[in-house]
């Protein structure tokens, strides 16, 4: 009997060679359409977002809660013996704290002096939870549980503590997606604190399980930077807010080309246990082309 | 039906317990790849078409939502999905060694293709670091989780089996 003939009360079905073939050459063409335009997958992770994005903070809370738990138990001994040289600790800072308190006051007195408005500080930001992160070890993506109903935009700056994390690199109504910039592929504008050189901070698996980001392409002709040096984003960088800190230098060679210097510095945020992170609602001012 | 039904639940809890519960038991930062135990385990379980099926969905679900190009992990997982069917006529359900096997060479495979077409050809050229800092780490952790929820996805299978075949008693 040929396939194509049906007989009566027998069911088509299609065998699994050309199902495998016909379903090949659709995602081959849904890759082409994705890379070359954006017509499907922002409404699709629109929709996977509603779907997915609930179960998703409920399971997060309660796998946390657990692994919160379990940490507790294990770390009862270790707090135990922390206390106390914490305690000896609080003594010692509570003296420096009153020398700091005074050069606070200075600074704050300097600081109006010089009208420095744009401090860091004064960005308006929201607080987000981290509530899934990306399904496979290559990539450093996660999603946070405030979106556009939070005043949440594409490309706003995301940190934590005091360092920067990333960026959103896309976004829902409740979730937001931040793209990190250990990620491999991500590369960041930074600048020397000190010395104003700019510089480029380039994501990297590899370095990144070191505990570092490298950076390079840094000009420091006048060899004044050094290593322990702050590394901030730049004013020039078309995404990220100037004076955000990256991390500190902390090894420091000359390129082969002996114009150029490149390194690895250790970021600011402990990117391994990221729970919390911090939005910037305020994006970079952009000039109109 | 029944199967699609429950297919669609399992691919969407090990999607979301992927995403969440096993971030916190990650190992060095090496989590286990549940998607690739519940697409191959489906996969030699049933028959090519289902694992192709899963493996395809699977994959879409995780473009949707971390891929930035939608498409690629469809066809890797469609490919695993498709590879451990073949296997089908050979499997036998008190065999633990075939399974796990399969499900630490798809991972392996998985691991190999990934670096090949996200780090290779963005000119990352050093294999053996990532052979054994992600892909290999990965693939025993997977097929140690696998030795744990691979039971469960049989009995779900097993009982499945047996509804259809009371089923066809009837008619």
């Amino acid at each position: 009997m040929s396939p194509i003939v049906k007989k009566k009360g027998e069911k088509f079905t299609l065998p699994g060679k050309y199902l495998l073939f016909i379903l090949t050459i659709l995602c081959v063409a849904l890759m082409i359409l994705t890379y070359s335009t954006n017509v499907i997958s922002a409404p699709l992770s629109n929709v996977a977002g509603f779907i997915i994005i609930p179960f998703q903070k409920g399971i997060t809370e309660v796998g946390s809660a657990i692994s919160d738990r379990l940490e507790q138990f294990t770390q009862i001994q270790n707090l135990l013996e922390e206390n106390k040289a914490l305690q000896a600790q609080v003594d010692e800072l509570t003296t420096e704290n009153t020398n700091l308190q005074q050069d606070k006051f200075e600074l704050s007195e300097l600081r109006e002096l010089y009208d420095l408005n744009q401090q860091y500080s004064d960005y308006e930001m929201v607080g987000a939870k981290i509530i899934s992160k990306d399904a496979g070890n290559w990539y450093h993506t996660f999603v946070i549980d405030k979106g556009s109903d939070d005043g949440i935009q594409i490309d706003m700056n995301v940190i934590a503590g005091s360092g920067l994390v990333g960026r959103v690199i896309s976004v829902g109504s409740n979730w937001a997606k931040v793209n990190a910039i250990i990620n491999d592929n991500t590369q960041v504008s930074g600048m020397v604190l000190s010395t104003s050189d700019n510089l480029i901070v380039s994501g990297d698996l590899e370095n990144f399980e070191n505990g570092v980001i490298a950076f390079n392409k840094l000009v420091d002709s006048e060899a004044k930077v050094v290593v322990g040096d702050k590394i901030v984003t730049s004013n020039i960088s078309d995404k990220y807010l100037p004076g955000i800190l990256i991390g500190y230098i902390s090894t420091l060679n000359t390129d082969s080309n002996n114009l150029t210097k490149s390194g690895y510095l250790t970021p600011a945020v402990d990117f391994t246990h990221l729970n919390e992170v911090l939005v910037i609602l305020q994006l970079k001012q952009q000039v109109e082309e | 039906m029944r199967r699609v039904l429950v297919a669609f639940a399992t691919v969407l809890i090990a999607f979301l317990l992927q995403c969440t519960v096993f971030q916190y038991f990650s190992l060095g930062g090496i989590g286990p790849n549940i998607m690739v135990i519940v697409t191959a385990s489906i996969g030699f379980m049933r028959n090519e078409k289902s694992g192709l099926l899963i493996g395809f969905f699977s994959g879409l679900l995780i473009d949707i939502f971390f891929g930035n190009i939608i498409g690629f992990y469809a066809l890797l997982y469609m490919l695993i999905g498709y590879m451990n069917g073949t296997f089908s006529r050979i499997f036998y359900p008190e065999d633990l060694k075939l399974p796990l096997a399969l499900i630490a060479v798809s991972d392996l495979s998985f691991g190999v293709l990934c670096y090949v077409f996200l780090f290779l050809l963005n000119g990352q050229f050093h294999f053996t670091y990532y052979l054994l800092h992600v892909i290999i780490p990965e693939a025993v952790y997977t097929m140690v989780i696998g030795i744990v929820i691979y039971p469960l996805l049989l009995v779900i299978h097993s009982y499945l089996d047996k509804l259809d075949r009371s089923d066809n008693e009837l008619v």
